[in-house]
């Protein structure tokens, strides 16, 4: 493998692949943890520091893990770093733990990372996986700072809990409610296809396809579509 | 506790604090496989059924097993655990004795494993320290709220596929802006329960 494809592993979760606005995997904490730029910011490093090390756990093991049980084996790797991360935030960042919630356990079912790890950790090697990691890791960080920074200095008219000028008097606490969330993350990934111009290889439709458990689910309305996911 | 504390539990996880629309647990099948009717209400009560059944499991492990043993930092692990076998033995019984009933909703097990919803709800019950009972009545409120929610949005969306959406805005993007003003109707909710049964 040459540095270029190692490059190329890590920029492609940024834009091209992001996991958020183009593979629209973990939507919940996308809407959840974006109300305040700090949250997002929290969310998103915690989602990051559990992805690289089940990307390289599950590489490490890819040849041990045998394929029928695979997913549960996933699951319980996952699960064990989110719960490291979760008692590491609660001791050192009280109140980031506090705003986070249980969605600091729901990085367990995070789509993203359970979807990496059936898609890419589970084939490549190591190393490539750690930057597979990296690169989704940023791509879901920068997406949720995005959300958030639309959402917290337009709806409360602050930044990471600093006032705003201006913007402080005139906000919209639309934003900052359930459906000021919706509808930013939907203006989001209209505009990310206006920049790639459509070429980006985002899902016309909402489907299986994108959805990593396509692969355990061999039944029903995910048989046609979830072949490529 | 009196039937008032259940009522307001159960009617404010179904409309105040409904946990698709307000809280965001279970997006993904919400937006996922709410295209048609009958696929809704199919999702909706194999959601219903396992949220139900993963609380009736998970909080006497919490209770009975974690607390005493001090392991309350297992949970996640545990939980999550119970749940996937869970869903894969119910998948297994419904198969083997009820093959009709297998058909309608046994396609949509396998997905609700990494559903949030079932391990959100299953979590917040014991964060917020709900009795037994009291947890039951939360988890068939959450189970009922995704079913409005979805029945509500099915209809939504099959009107949303016979309009003409300007490119960009096709697909995801207008099913998100429509999911927003659902639940901004959700909103109007706020405070009605409160207000009826406290």
């Amino acid at each position: 493998m040459n540095q270029n494809s190692n490059a190329a592993t890590l920029w492609r979760g940024i834009l091209k692949e992001n996991p958020v606005l183009v593979l629209i995997l973990g939507t919940c904490p996308t809407l959840a943890t974006t109300k305040t730029v700090d949250g997002a910011f929290g969310m998103g490093i915690a989602a990051m520091v559990v992805l690289i090390c089940s990307n390289v756990f599950i590489s490490l093991l890819r040849r041990f893990i045998p394929e029928t049980v695979r997913i549960p084996c996933y699951i319980v790797i996952i699960a064990g770093f989110v719960t490291i991360v979760k008692l590491f935030m609660q001791a050192y960042l009280p109140d980031l733990h506090k705003e986070l919630g249980v969605f600091l356990d729901l990085i367990t079912v995070n789509c993203i990372i359970l979807g990496r790890a059936e898609m890419f950790a589970s084939k490549n090697p190591v190393v490539k996986s750690a930057l597979d990691g990296v690169g989704m890791g940023i791509g879901f960080t920068l997406a949720l700072l995005a959300m958030s920074l639309v959402r917290e200095v337009l709806g409360a008219g602050t930044f990471a809990g600093n006032p705003v000028p201006f913007l402080q008097d005139y906000h919209v606490k639309f934003l900052q409610e359930a459906p000021g969330g919706l509808l930013v993350y939907g203006l989001l990934i209209a505009l990310v296809y206006v920049i790639t111009k459509g070429r980006a290889p985002g899902k016309k439709s909402f489907d299986c396809a994108g959805c990593p458990n396509a692969a355990t689910c061999h039944t029903g309305s995910c048989q046609e579509k979830g072949a490529d996911a | 506790m009196d039937m008032k504390n259940f009522a307001f539990i159960l009617f404010s996880a179904i409309l105040a604090n409904n946990y698709v629309l307000k809280q965001f647990l279970g997006i993904c099948p919400f937006l996922g496989v709410s295209k048609k009717l009958d696929q809704a209400t199919g999702m909706s009560i194999a959601v219903t059924a396992v949220i139900l059944l993963a609380t009736a499991v998970t909080w006497p492990i919490q209770h009975l097993i974690l607390n005493p043993l001090n392991m309350g930092y297992m949970q996640n692990v545990s939980f999550i655990l119970v749940i996937a076998s869970l869903v894969q033995m119910l998948e297994m019984l419904l198969k083997k004795f009820s093959p009709s009933l297998h058909k309608g909703l046994g396609v949509y097990l396998p997905l609700i494993t990494t559903n949030c919803a079932v391990l959100g709800v299953t979590t917040i019950n014991i964060e917020k320290e709900y009795t037994y009972l009291e947890s039951l009545v939360n988890a068939l409120g959450a189970g009922l709220g995704f079913l409005l929610a979805m029945v509500l949005f099915s209809g939504l969306r099959s009107r949303i596929d016979e309009c003409n959406i300007p490119k960009p805005f096709r697909g995801l993007p207008v099913t998100l802006i429509a999911a927003s003003f659902v639940s901004l109707a959700f909103i109007g909710f706020g405070g009605v329960v409160e207000s009826i049964f406290t």
